[in-house]
């Protein structure tokens, strides 16, 4: 095979060889976000020739990015980073099929993203996120690979995988209950030095590697943690928890049904006014909803809406696709109260409110139409 | 003498990343006295090992031993 020769430095390590060049070529990897851990992650693989490589993320590349996300460049800024990262993934090998799935994991399509593949690379940046991929981990029984950063540290492990002699354990093994909305700061509120993630993330590659290729003694049941400033390493053993954790969906249902955002504390949705409105009209896969009785005046006939009633906002709850929802009502009150109520049942979704309702709306568009004809 | 380790945000809570106590029989009084010196730590999500094991219940600390305490990261 021709394209061996780009492995050749690693196919002439007897533990890999060739069987484990091929069984990289043949592996199917899930990179969950395509961050400050994301991006090693996806550059070594993709190097080592990992066959398929799914990439998660529904992010867009910002200029704050840049000192740890090594894939991008200023002219990234602004565009998707799955597809931004998957273009130069394409270039570094033509071997790696790179699949990208520019969406947010939800509880709603984790369950079809994970079950193609082989492996799962936890890369995301927040807890509900982190544990709603374990659990869906552990229910599809994928083994997943964990990495984390903060300011100057960094934990990896790998999760789901049974031994000769343990259970498999998970994150929830580690840590049974998410710690609270804001009791964790995330990198952009406690800072994390821009190479930290290159370490934690080549680790979480390396684990990646070892697991395919059946290579050396991968970090099952063990946290690794790295502290930077004083160059320490330590690992932590982790066991089975002894009771069945209640927090965790026992079927793929269940796990459909949770709440990881609720878990994690959050059970926020935030007011807009009327310009962020009519930015939020434009965006694709966003469900506008009038929660006023239907008699109200005025009527609206401006743009695209729904009429669903406050009283009857609960009938939506478990029928709703869309990925971003607004409300909006008359002055701005009762739509506050239906997106309390959104945000609980769809933790996952941004659910806006409009601030000051559509008449705040009518008469910004009226001064809006008077400017016009004045001018 | 027990060696107490502490990562991430336990290391800024303490202003230390390593503390040397005495008098401690176990995980659990070792928790009060750390919750006595830090009391933030009674709201905040972590884990404890013992000679490098997680541990899930109250745990006999003998003399020498190394408990290390860990958070949760959220980063990426």
């Amino acid at each position: 095979m021709g394209t061996m020769e780009r492995y050749h430095r690693q196919i002439i390590l007897k533990e890999l060889g060739a069987e484990g060049q091929q069984k990289l070529l043949s592996a199917k990897v899930l990179v969950i976000g395509a961050g400050g851990l994301g991006c090693p992650v996806l550059q070594y693989l993709t190097a080592a020739g990992v066959g398929t490589l799914g990439i998660v993320d529904d992010d867009v590349v910002a200029l704050s990015n840049l000192h740890r996300q090594v894939l991008y460049t200023m002219e990234d800024i602004g565009k998707p980073k799955a597809a931004q990262a998957a273009l130069r993934l394409r270039a570094m090998n033509d071997d790696v099929q790179v699949i990208v799935h520019a969406e947010r994991l939800t509880t709603v399509n984790a369950w079809n993203l994970i079950a193609p593949y082989d492996i799962v690379v936890d890369t995301s940046d927040n807890f509900p996120t982190r544990y709603l991929v374990n659990d869906a981990c552990v229910l599809l029984q994928k083994p997943l690979v964990y990495g984390a950063v903060s300011r100057f540290e960094g934990q990896v492990a790998v999760f789901n995988v049974p031994t000769k002699n343990t259970a498999a354990v998970n994150y929830r093994d580690l840590f049974p209950t998410p710690p609270q909305d804001g009791e964790v700061a995330n990198c952009a509120e406690a800072g994390v030095l821009g190479v930290l993630p290159a370490i934690i993330g080549s680790l979480q590659a390396v684990q990646a590697i070892k697991l395919i290729a059946g290579i050396g003694r991968p970090l099952i049941n063990r946290v690794q943690t790295y502290n930077l400033l004083q160059d320490s390493w330590y690992d932590f053993e982790v066991q089975p928890a002894p009771l069945p954790n209640p927090l965790q969906p026992t079927s793929r249902a269940a796990f459909e049904a949770t709440g990881y955002a609720v878990q994690c504390g959050i059970s926020g949705f935030e007011e807009i006014d009327v310009a962020q409105f009519n930015q939020l009209l434009q965006q694709a896969d966003t469900l506008v909803i009038d929660v006023r009785e239907l008699d109200e005046l005025p009527p609206v006939t401006e743009f695209a809406h729904r009429q669903v009633p406050l009283a009857t906002v609960p009938d939506l709850f478990g029928n709703i696709n869309h990925q971003s929802i607004v409300v909006f009502c008359q002055g701005g009150k009762r739509s506050q109260q239906a997106a309390k109520q959104l945000a609980h049942a769809f933790p996952l979704k941004k659910i806006y409110s409009l601030r000051g309702g559509i008449l705040s709306w009518k008469e910004a568009a009226q001064t809006k139409q008077h400017e016009r004809t004045q001018a | 003498m027990i060696q107490v380790l502490l990562f991430g945000q336990l290391a800024e809570l303490a202003g230390a990343s390593n503390l040397e106590l005495d008098g401690v029989a176990d995980t659990a009084s070792l928790q009060l006295e750390l919750q006595r010196r830090m009391p933030a730590l009674a709201t905040t999500t972590y884990r404890i090992a013992v000679n490098k094991i997680i541990v899930t219940e109250n745990t006999p600390l003998s003399g020498g031993a190394t408990v290390a305490l860990l958070p949760p990261f959220s980063g990426g």
